[in-house]
């Protein structure tokens, strides 16, 4: 299993019956394709979708049914559309369970970096701003570190993109939730030390008597 | 009916009607929804230093992207750039001027400009960088941004169907920010991939009402006539 399937697979046991979810475009797109069984969720699509589902088959795409990365995607029975003021009233308003978002930093204050580095990639923020600071839960999933750095940081030096801290990170290493006493390290991926976690992390760690083992 | 069949226009009168340098709000997201005749016709009359509020701007040769091939755009609002890096490099290279705006700011902004209202209040973006362009306000202990109304000389629209009035409805997540932009724009052109009779899109379906809409792209010749 690799590191992005142990995020994939780790997330997706975080999903509750019933709820509404957002899933960031990349990694956090692959969140759906481990929804343990029983576990039936609403996804929702920040250009106006409630009821995504994967793409459909070869040739049966809909000119007009895209997810908000362009691609052309599927809805379940039942699902609804709407204008981009709902969506996001959806988005802010508390009406989304979960997002689901990549990083590009994290802090020990649960702080997220994840739109732009100033000079280098200015995409734009899309949804993302409205998402971290209107969802009911965030989840962050990223790779525990880039080119050797650690991505989880003691505090965030490119733009945040929002001051409300986030509530899991789950990494290819661990699960950190941010409390107000710290960052919490709650679990360890499959055979990876909780040394080697703190090796790889710049942010200060709570780090319990006993942390377990994700159940992936 | 025959009072309202002449907003019914072609696609190149109604793109006459648009001088350079105006301000377009366009709908669409990533070009599902976006009104790829009008955007084709604008580039084909050779419309320069246009000011374009939208969601993003699709990719190279795909929907708003061909306003930024043929360098149409002086000033972009925008939430999104990612998907085009010609966007990117006349943003970088200062030919064009971009704002990025919050997806949901956005909406709310432009349904502010249709609305009637003076600005909305979000707590997106309150203590970022955006807080630097934009008043902070406090109410009830919890902090805001004022953002302000986004309005446009004109507003192109995509619809799924019309009838003959112009009432509109939408396809799926070709809807997106179509009908919010049919309130802001003074003049509002529509184009729709089906024209219909009216009475086919029953009152409960009609999503943008008739009377918003100013003038109706006349649909392209078929069948070799």
């Amino acid at each position: 299993m690799d590191g992005k399937e142990i995020i994939a697979r780790r997330i997706a046991l975080e999903l509750k019956n019933g709820t509404l979810v957002n899933l960031g475009i990349g990694l956090p797109t692959t969140v759906a394709n481990y929804l343990p069984v029983g576990i039936e969720v609403f996804f929702q699509s920040e250009n106006g979708l409630i009821g995504m589902e994967p793409l459909p088959l070869p040739g049966m795409e809909d000119e007009y049914l895209a997810d908000a990365g362009g691609a052309f995607i599927g809805a379940v029975p039942g699902a609804c559309c709407f204008d981009s003021c709902f969506c996001f009233g959806l988005i802010r308003g508390g009406h989304l369970d979960v997002t689901v978002l990549g990083a590009l930093q994290v802090d020990e204050q649960g702080l997220l970096a994840n739109w732009t580095i100033p000079g280098k990639m200015v995409p734009g923020m899309g949804g993302a701003m409205d998402l971290v600071t209107g969802a009911k839960r965030v989840i962050v999933s990223t790779l525990h570190t880039a080119k050797g750095n650690s991505k989880i940081l003691k505090k965030c030096t490119l733009p945040l993109t929002s001051i409300r801290p986030v509530s899991l990170i789950v990494t290819e290493l661990a699960v950190m939730e941010p409390t107000a006493a710290g960052l919490l390290l709650k679990e360890r991926a499959p055979g990876v030390t909780v040394e080697t976690i703190l090796a790889a992390t710049e942010a200060s760690l709570i780090v319990p008597a006993h942390v377990p083992e994700m159940q992936i | 009916m025959s009072i309202n069949l002449k907003k019914i226009i072609r696609l190149a009168e109604a793109v006459e009607r648009i001088p350079g340098g105006a301000s377009l709000l366009i709908g669409g997201f990533l070009g599902i929804g976006s009104p790829h005749r009008l955007i084709g016709e604008l580039v084909r009359q050779g419309r320069r230093n246009l000011t374009v509020i939208a969601n993003d701007t699709a990719r190279p040769g795909l929907g708003i992207g061909r306003l930024i091939d043929a360098k149409a755009v002086k000033r972009l609002i925008v939430s999104h750039i990612g998907t085009n890096p010609e966007t990117q490099r006349q943003m970088i290279a200062g030919e064009t001027e971009v704002t990025l705006c919050p997806q949901g700011t956005l909406a709310e902004r432009i349904r502010a400009g249709g609305y009637g209202l003076g600005g909305v209040l979000t707590a997106t973006g309150v203590g970022t960088v955006l807080a630097a362009t934009a008043r902070q306000i406090e109410i009830e202990g919890k902090m805001f941004l004022l953002e302000l109304p986004l309005a446009a000389d004109f507003a192109l629209i995509a619809a799924h169907r019309a009838d003959y009035l112009g009432n509109l409805d939408y396809a799926l997540t070709a809807r997106n920010f179509n009908p919010i932009m049919a309130m802001a724009g003074v003049v509002v052109i529509a184009e729709a991939a089906e024209i219909v009779p009216v009475g086919v899109i029953p009152p409960d379906e009609v999503v943008t009402p008739c009377i918003l809409v100013d003038y109706l792209v006349a649909r392209e010749q078929v069948n070799g006539r």
